[in-house]
């Protein structure tokens, strides 16, 4: 048996994509990024090649060193949220699943033949509000306040706002405060690359000017004129989900608008606060551990029949067993699992777990693999 | 009864006094070796104050046996201080929230969060209680960090090494 050193990042299960040894985490789709990316550098380096060396001499050399430090400012809230760990929850290790599992049969106590389970919803009592706490049957765990799955990252995401292809990433409570930045001051950024190149068109003398950078100056202004109207307001609505202290998802799916919904639990109900508490409070650490070493023991082909011990040293690899996971299935709970791991015949017996789809699997592959 | 042990590099006999030293290291490291896990509690977290860090401090049944009511709660409440301080929102994180912003928090590859900080207070809180409260008494608790600060997971093992009077 070889045993080796992985890094966590390479079994992480979920749909993202890892860089520089796990430091980097994406989504798997990166091609709004790259154009999002060439937008920005290529407005900018029209604005700095064309028309920076003007203003510099006509106005101020003040003006391209601002857009500059703006510029500069954009990008690292760009890589900063796209980059980071949004807030992903790390899935439930087996042993938890089962926990969890047990204490939701106990719960419902016993259920008649043919019917369906009652949903798994658990209350809690959050600021004289009601909030139910949904499970996830992806992650086997029961979602906390705010949390939400994000089908294309296939992650359970902490106080997850929404999944944004511009950034190629999930926007959540880790990189939330930085997305908003980078909204705020790409919108600066446009509006001062739109001003001077209004400024320029106006000041500078047609007759001089080589045609070449005319174009290039009107595809600036053009850029900067649709760019302007979505970022900006993006930016306003942001600003206004922070005085409230909701996000995207709450905003769209309602939680909390209506009379009959509730007021928002998570609100200090001062603006203020609000905005301190989203763009100035602690910054979290990412609750997953990217860089961690891991022993993998891997058999070696031509072993002879020796019962291996499948025992690692580091904590489980977390769902090992269910790597293609099926989409949940209320009525699921009737069925026996198998453990892939038959070669350790285990000690306690494992109760029906959900979506049966990935037992049948398991067992489909054991019978072709003998 | 008794086999003959053998080198494992070139398969030579060993000698009376060999053989007595390797049995007795085998049978003493089958003593030194991890007792079997019996079981696993988690405890869950308590929403009720909103989305902070805190955990339920509800005696699980299944430490009845094991560790008093008073000193299991001691502990998650302690735990609880400590996440509580590491997320409370007041004059200090908000004067390193907009320093870092400022630096296009660029700090943050020289300087430690303040969370960090309390996280690496957290893990030397756990591996005290461990070594001082609960290994002594058959149990285990896991830094809720590793668990995606979701549960406390305590392990309980079995209670074989009680009775030989380690």
């Amino acid at each position: 048996m070889i045993t080796r050193k992985v890094r966590k990042w390479e079994k992480l299960p979920g749909k993202n994509t890892f860089c520089c040894d796990g430091r980097v985490m994406m989504a798997r789709q990166k091609g709004v990024f790259y154009l999002t990316l060439f937008l920005i550098t290529g407005t900018c380096a029209l604005f700095f090649a064309f028309e920076c060396p003007y203003l510099a001499v006509s106005l101020s050399p003040a003006i391209p060193v601002f857009a500059v430090l703006l510029f500069l400012f954009v990008m690292a809230m760009l890589l900063r949220t796209s980059f980071s760990d949004p807030g992903v929850l790390p899935r439930a290790l087996p042993e938890e699943a089962t926990f969890i599992e047990m204490e939701i049969e106990a719960a419902n106590g016993n259920v008649p033949a043919g019917q369906r389970p009652p949903p798994r919803i658990r209350n809690v009592q959050i600021n004289n509000q009601i909030v139910k706490l949904k499970y996830c049957y992806t992650c086997k765990i029961f979602r906390p306040p705010r949390a939400s799955h994000c089908s294309i990252c296939d992650n359970c995401v902490d106080r997850f706002d929404h999944h944004c292809p511009w950034v190629g990433n999930c926007v959540g409570k880790r990189n939330y405060r930085y997305f908003y930045l980078f909204t705020l001051s790409l919108s600066l950024l446009t509006i001062y690359i739109f001003t001077f190149d209004i400024v320029h068109v106006v000041m500078r003398e047609y007759p001089d000017t080589p045609l070449a950078s005319h174009r290039l100056n009107v595809l600036e202004v053009l850029v900067c004129f649709f760019t302007l109207w979505s970022v900006v307001g993006l930016t306003g609505f942001h600003t206004y989900l922070i005085s409230l202290n909701q996000t995207t998802n709450e905003d769209i799916k309602g939680s909390w608008s209506g009379k009959n919904r509730g007021q928002n639990p998570y609100s200090h109900k001062n603006i203020i606060k609000n905005c301190c508490e989203v763009l100035c409070g602690p910054t979290y650490p990412s609750v997953l551990d990217r860089r961690g070493l891991l022993q993998e023991d891997t058999p070696i082909p031509s072993s002879n029949p020796v019962p291996q011990t499948t025992k690692t040293t580091a904590p489980l690899i977390p769902n090992e067993h269910t790597p293609d996971d099926a989409k949940p299935s209320i009525a699921a709970s009737a069925e026996k699992s198998s453990s892939p791991k038959e070669e350790h015949p285990a000690a306690t017996k494992v109760p029906p777990l959900a979506s049966p789809e990935t037992d049948a699997e398991t067992s489909i592959a054991k019978e072709r693999a003998h | 009864m008794q086999e003959k042990l053998q080198c494992s590099f070139c398969s030579t006999a060993l000698s009376f006094p060999l053989q007595t030293a390797t049995r007795f290291l085998t049978h003493s490291l089958q003593d030194l070796q991890q007792p079997a896990v019996s079981s696993k509690v988690f405890i869950q977290r308590d929403y009720s104050s909103g989305t902070i860090c805190k955990f339920q401090t509800k005696f699980p049944s299944e430490l009845e046996s094991r560790i008093d009511k008073q000193q299991f709660e001691e502990t998650i409440q302690t735990l609880n201080n400590l996440y509580a301080e590491a997320e409370k929102l007041g004059g200090k994180s908000y004067l390193e929230g907009c320093l870092a912003c400022l630096t296009a928090y660029t700090i943050f590859l020289c300087m430690e969060t303040h969370y960090e900080k309390v996280l690496k207070k957290i893990a030397r809180y756990i591996k005290d209680q461990n070594e001082k409260i609960y290994a002594p008494r058959g149990l285990l608790l896991t830094d809720p960090i590793e668990r995606g600060l979701r549960v406390v997971e305590i392990t309980i093992f079995e209670d074989r090494s009680i009775g030989s009077g380690r």
